[in-house]
């Protein structure tokens, strides 16, 4: 939709002029697929990311890097490294969105983490394979931070004012574990009500399970190995007490509770080679 | 900046936050859509470079440089592209609004997206009339569209006369316009469920540059209304002013401001300062009715509501024999309650109209009504104008659904243009439409069965209290129409309703498929599958020991005397054809069988073909000069399909084929009397002014051809584009010659009326699986049966009824509204009010009974509503046939029924 009070919209590098001061009613501009589609009455100007020209992807022995201006198409095509085995959920987070494919030719993957819903799938993509988030202030110095950190709530972020998340980069070693996938909707390929994802190299090895989209914000629970079902039904209602399941029209507490420990103990069953 | 669009090279500014949509259209491509101007629904896809993207946004500098297509630019000299041509040859459209998205996106699919991934691809891209089977057919190339033969059109699956516009993006829908000068109106909306308006502060408002008017209740006409359109206004009751200085829900419209553009006016908006006082409020009609409840409508001047002081607007009471001794002797008796909930329109196309006064000073508006007539007589009334110095027309409509059976917007832009002199228009946005639109009526049926150990029903009795809302508009009608079918359907010697309209402080109900026989149906036909399993008796024959037959009254208020009689009966052969095919199969099983319950469930519905209040219709058609016809009706064609069963009715009996017709509708300027494109009535009554103005033309030009060309009357046939005359031919553009020098008229109008009415019927069948864990139903088979008399366009009412199939899927599956606790809705979006995606609708089975109605045109009956009637319920029975659980509440979405469901199968599954 239009955004009527918008008085400017410029390219990013705007913010490099040394007289330019940040105000309120800036905001940084990603793919817009957000902000243009619902009021934003706020704003008055906007600083379009893309004029950086950052690289959307970059691949290296560390790991993947996804600049925060990369497309969800951009992502979907990625071609991972054969030994990235938890890859493929890079491509079921993007298929997660409720969005269609058209808006992935826009939307951005900085910009679906910043923006911050619980059923934001670039978000839980990141907080699953435990990305580490680069933010840069308007002075140019940056800051590093992890996925899980980074979101707060609904809306809600660690974003100073005029700080920007730069890159999201996701460590060759997560990308090398084993992955299971879950997610629950109301609607056939709708709205994410609980996304849980599990990493683990083997049995004997760490697991890492994050539950989000069913809470406000990811939460992420690390055993040294498989725990086993009991184990991990009691991490989770641990860390997630009855009240703190998120509520809104995609689906009730209870039910993202229900959904989630019923998935978390597939992925589990999963990851654990059937152990209990 | 310089822009390429659809090879043209436009140099221009577009303003900072503007988003493409909107600049496009501003450039004149009016193909591009605004359905929700959110992302949702898909309609304004456009490609940038070749890529399809929503361009509502997609920031409109983004595309400076770069090459734009929309649906305009995607023929190529003049040759349709072959998806284009496909959704011609499918029809693939209703309405038409989410076309032109529609053919932008399956257009950039490669085959493999469309052989293996249609669901995901097509998700970002809703159509509310369709069902989607059309649209599935049409990507895929397949043709169902078929030619006419002279004389034969009826039976046949002609296309739209509209079709070639609407697959290019030249169909003119009501907002695709510019005119010169034209003002933007936005209103305020009250924050408050109730609370009385104690001052209003307009003065900064008014100092926004652009801003030419600012209205308050003190500046519009205080005169007393309903915004519901019907043929007799006393039907409904005035309980409402233009703007008010009382607020009863959140979203009603409090202050209009006119200016410039649409920034202006929203700016102030915001800059209008209203002093309140909060009054109480109330929510829940049960308790609205309580002695001592917040009273909705103090006033209680209006004659027409019943019980202000308990919120009533209107009760209706019916007794038939005695159904207390009926119960007190029943062998077995079934009491429950169901309750059904807000379901939105969801028309693609939002409420908006246009009004400017023209140079004799007559004041004309542009607007998506289902009733241009009455929309105009409300207008005259408001402003106290003759009928002759208002002009409401439509052009082609995006959906209505019933909510366009309300004058929301014409109002507001007439009061505008008339004072500034200037054009005014007004549209809705997506978010005004959930808060300030209407609703399917919230329901909550009590319904008690008593029945022999044979399953012969003895007693039947209802108590319905029904949501109205803020306002009264439609509440009594639907009411009394919630009375009637879904009992009238069975022969029980004794029957008792109690039903309540009740006001509450939440957003109106008003008008929408099925107009209140939906909600109870739902409740009686669940009830029914109830007491059958009581008898443990199949529903089918419980249902058939007991429904009426030819020649029986259809009594549910009381033994009056009706005008509606069964003009056809298909309702035995719609059982035999769902039971067929449910015992058929169709091969699809769930994912497995460990996790998955399987169910059958079925459902009855009846449904009148006219409504009780007045109904007429006028159409006129007449010989034009090249031998073709010209057709004018004053019904509004919104995707009902009416156009082309018109001119079907009309080549059928003048022995030509629906090519030959010109058509003009719905303008009060143009085209005769009509009440109006609701009720079921487009096939049943104006189709049978049509009929009649058909043969009348007919018998004249057969008897002056005769006389042209000498010889018996006896001896002359129409023949196409000529008239037979014994062994001579003559051609219908010589006889309109010779018309002429004789001083022949060539032209005929007749009226119709919505009496004698005759019944529809229809019969829905589901097997469906529900997951054990998370409550996630699929529907594995979907079959209907429908009663429709004549077929005149078989692929027309296949989409009618798929479409209407798939917006009871929704509506008992998906959508919810939620208020909060002061009475706001929260989810005033697609994004949250999830209507149907293809992807959630499956494929059904379609059948006709072969029957022929006795007083329907050519014997067709309508069936615009009915087919919505069946689903719900047959939902809910087969939902209790996988688990053995009785879901009374809906919708049936996996968070709301769970939980039973995993306590009786899923447990150590986690």
């Amino acid at each position: 939709m239009n955004l009527n009070t918008v008085q400017e919209l410029r390219g990013a590098r705007a913010v490099e002029q040394p007289d330019f001061a940040w105000r309120e009613g800036d905001s940084w501009l990603a793919g817009g697929t957000w902000l243009y589609s619902e009021p934003q009455v706020g704003i008055r100007r906007l600083f379009d990311l893309r004029d950086f020209g950052w690289e959307p992807l970059e691949v290296s022995a560390a790991g993947l890097r996804i600049a925060a201006t990369c497309r969800i198409a951009e992502l979907y095509a990625l071609a991972a490294p054969e030994d990235w085995l938890a890859a493929p959920m890079i491509g079921e987070c993007c298929r997660a969105f409720l969005a269609s494919f058209k808006i992935w030719n826009e939307a951005t993957v900085g910009g679906n983490i910043c923006m911050s819903l619980p059923a934001s799938p670039m978000t839980s993509m990141a907080a699953s394979l435990e990305a580490i988030y680069t933010l840069r202030a308007l002075d140019g110095s940056e800051r590093q931070i992890s996925a899980v950190d980074f979101t707060l709530g609904p809306h809600v972020v660690a974003l100073e004012p005029g700080e920007l998340l730069r890159a999201i980069d996701i460590p060759a070693d997560v990308l090398r574990r084993r992955a299971a996938f879950r997610r629950s909707t109301l609607t056939h390929l709708g709205r994410s009500t609980a996304l849980i994802i599990g990493t683990s190299h083997a049995p004997d090895q760490p697991f890492v399970l994050t539950i989000s989209a069913s809470t406000p914000r990811p939460v992420q629970l690390s055993f040294p190995q498989a725990p086993t079902a009991a184990e991990l039904r009691a991490a989770i209602n641990d860390a997630i007490p009855d009240d703190a399941w998120f509520d809104d029209v995609h689906g009730s507490p209870a039910y993202r509770q229900h959904m989630s420990l019923h998935y978390a103990e597939q992925i589990r069953a999963e990851l654990a080679g059937g152990a209990a | 900046m310089t822009f390429h669009v659809n090879g043209r090279t436009y140099s221009e500014e577009p303003f900072a936050g503007q988003c493409l949509r909107t600049f496009l259209r501003d450039l004149g491509c009016f193909g591009v859509k605004k359905g929700c101007d959110q992302g949702d629904c898909g309609a304004c896809t456009v490609w940038v470079e070749g890529t399809p993207v929503h361009s509502c946004l997609m920031p409109a500098m983004r595309a400076a440089g770069k090459h734009v297509t929309t649906i305009e630019g995607l023929a190529s000299e003049g040759a349709l592209h072959p998806m284009q041509q496909q959704f011609l040859n499918a029809q693939g459209f209703q309405c038409g609004f989410c076309t032109a998205g529609m053919i932008m996106t399956a257009a950039s699919l490669t085959e493999d997206d469309i052989q293996n991934d249609l669901a995901r691809n097509l998700k970002g891209n809703l159509c509310r009339c369709t069902g989607y089977h059309a649209i599935e057919d049409a990507i895929h190339g397949v043709a169902t569209v078929e030619q006419d033969a002279p004389g034969c059109s009826a039976g046949t699956g002609v296309g739209a006369p509209a079709g070639p516009l609407v697959v290019t993006g030249h169909a003119r829908y009501t907002m695709d316009t510019a005119m010169e000068g034209m003002l933007h109106l936005k209103v305020v909306r009250s924050p408050y469920a109730h609370a009385k308006v104690l001052a209003i502060d307009t003065s900064k408002a008014k100092a926004v540059p652009g801003v030419h008017r600012v209205y308050t209740w003190e500046d519009v006409p205080r005169r007393i209304y309903t915004t519901s359109i019907h043929e007799d206004f006393r039907v409904d009751p005035n309980d409402t002013y233009m703007l008010d200085n009382v607020a009863r829900f959140v979203g009603q419209r409090m202050v209009a401001v006119v200016a410039e553009t649409e920034a202006a006016a929203e700016e102030a908006c915001r800059q209008v300062v209203i002093e309140w006082e909060e009054l109480p409020a109330v929510f829940d009609p049960e308790e609205a009715m309580r002695i001592g409840a917040p009273a909705v409508h103090s006033r209680g001047v209006d004659a027409f509501i019943r019980q202000p002081e308990r919120n009533i607007l209107i009760d209706v009471h019916g007794n038939i024999g005695d159904v207390e001794s009926a119960f007190a002797t029943a062998d077995v008796i079934h009491e429950g309650t169901y309750a059904t909930h807000r379901g939105q329109h969801a028309h693609l196309e939002t409420h908006g109209s246009i009004a400017w006064v023209d140079e004799h000073g007559r004041l004309n508006i542009r607007t998506s009504s289902q009733s241009p007539f009455i929309c105009r007589d409300k207008i005259a009334y408001l402003f106290q104008l003759g009928l002759p110095d208002v002009r409401v027309f439509c052009e082609r409509m995006g959906g209505g659904f019933g909510g366009k059976q309300e004058v929301l917007t014409e109002d507001l832009v007439a009061l505008a243009a008339m004072d500034t002199g200037r054009p005014v228009q007004w549209e809705f946005t997506r978010e005004e439409q959930f808060v300030g639109s209407t609703y399917r009526h919230p329901m909550k049926v009590t319904v008690k069965l008593g029945a022999t150990h044979e399953g012969v029903l003895t007693a039947m009795q209802l108590r319905i209290v029904s949501n109205t809302g803020a306002y009264g508009n439609h509440g009594g009608e639907t009411l009394y129409h919630a009375c009637s079918e879904c009992i009238g359907l069975y022969r029980s010697p004794n029957k008792k309703i109690d039903a309540y309209a009740v006001y509450t402080n939440t957003v109106p109900s008003g008008a929408i498929r099925g107009y209140g026989l939906t909600q109870t149906i739902f409740a009686v036909e669940s009830a029914l599958d109830e007491l059958a399993r009581a008898l443990e008796m199949d529903p089918f024959e419980l249902r058939q020991k007991n429904v009426v037959r030819p020649g029986d009254p259809m009594l549910s208020l009381g033994m009056e005397i009706s005008d509606t009689e069964i003009g056809s009966y298909g309702l035995d052969e719609c059982v035999e054809l769902v039971r067929d095919a449910l015992a058929r199969g169709n091969g699809v099983n769930p994912p497995n069988d460990d996790d998955w319950l399987v169910g059958t469930g079925i459902a009855y519905a009846m449904h009148d073909a006219a409504p009780p209040t007045e109904h007429r219709s006028n159409a006129a058609i007449e010989l034009r000069e090249d031998g073709a016809y010209e057709l004018v009706s004053g019904t509004a064609e919104f995707g009902n399909g009416t156009t082309t069963q018109h001119i079907q009715i009309a080549a059928t009996i003048l022995g030509t084929t629906a090519s030959r017709f010109h058509m003009i509708q719905s303008d009060t300027d143009r085209t005769g009397y009509d009440t109006g494109a609701f009720a079921s009535t487009g096939t049943f009554v104006a189709g049978k002014a049509v009929a009649l103005a058909a043969e009348a033309l007919r018998d004249r030009i057969l008897g002056f051809a005769a006389q042209v060309m000498d010889v018996e009357p006896g001896m002359c046939r129409m023949d196409n584009d000529g008239v037979i005359c014994g062994e001579g031919r003559c051609t219908l553009a010589n006889l309109w010659q010779a018309a002429r020098e004789r001083g022949v008229q060539l032209g005929l109008s007749r009226k119709a009326y919505g009496s004698p009415r005759s019944v529809a019927f229809n019969v829905h069948g589901f097997r469906l699986a529900v997951h054990r864990v998370s409550g996630e139903i699929q529907i594995l088979q979907s079959v209907h049966a429908a009663d429709a008399g004549t077929v005149i366009n078989p692929m027309q009412l296949r989409g009618q009824i798929e479409g209407a199939v798939a917006q009871g899927i929704g509506w008992a599956l998906y959508e919810r509204i939620v208020l909060d606790d002061a009475g706001k809705i929260v989810n005033p979006a697609f994004r949250n009010y999830r209507i149907p995606a293809y992807a959630d609708i499956p494929r059904t089975e379609i059948f006709f009974a072969d029957t022929h109605d006795a007083i329907g045109p050519l014997g067709a009956k309508g069936m615009g509503e009915c087919p919505i009637n069946p689903v719900a319920p047959a939902l809910a029975n087969a939902l209790e046939d996988a688990t053995g659980i009785r879901f009374r509440e809906m919708p049936f979405r996996p968070d709301l029924i769970y939980k039973p469901i995993y306590e009786k199968f899923g447990a150590g599954t986690i």
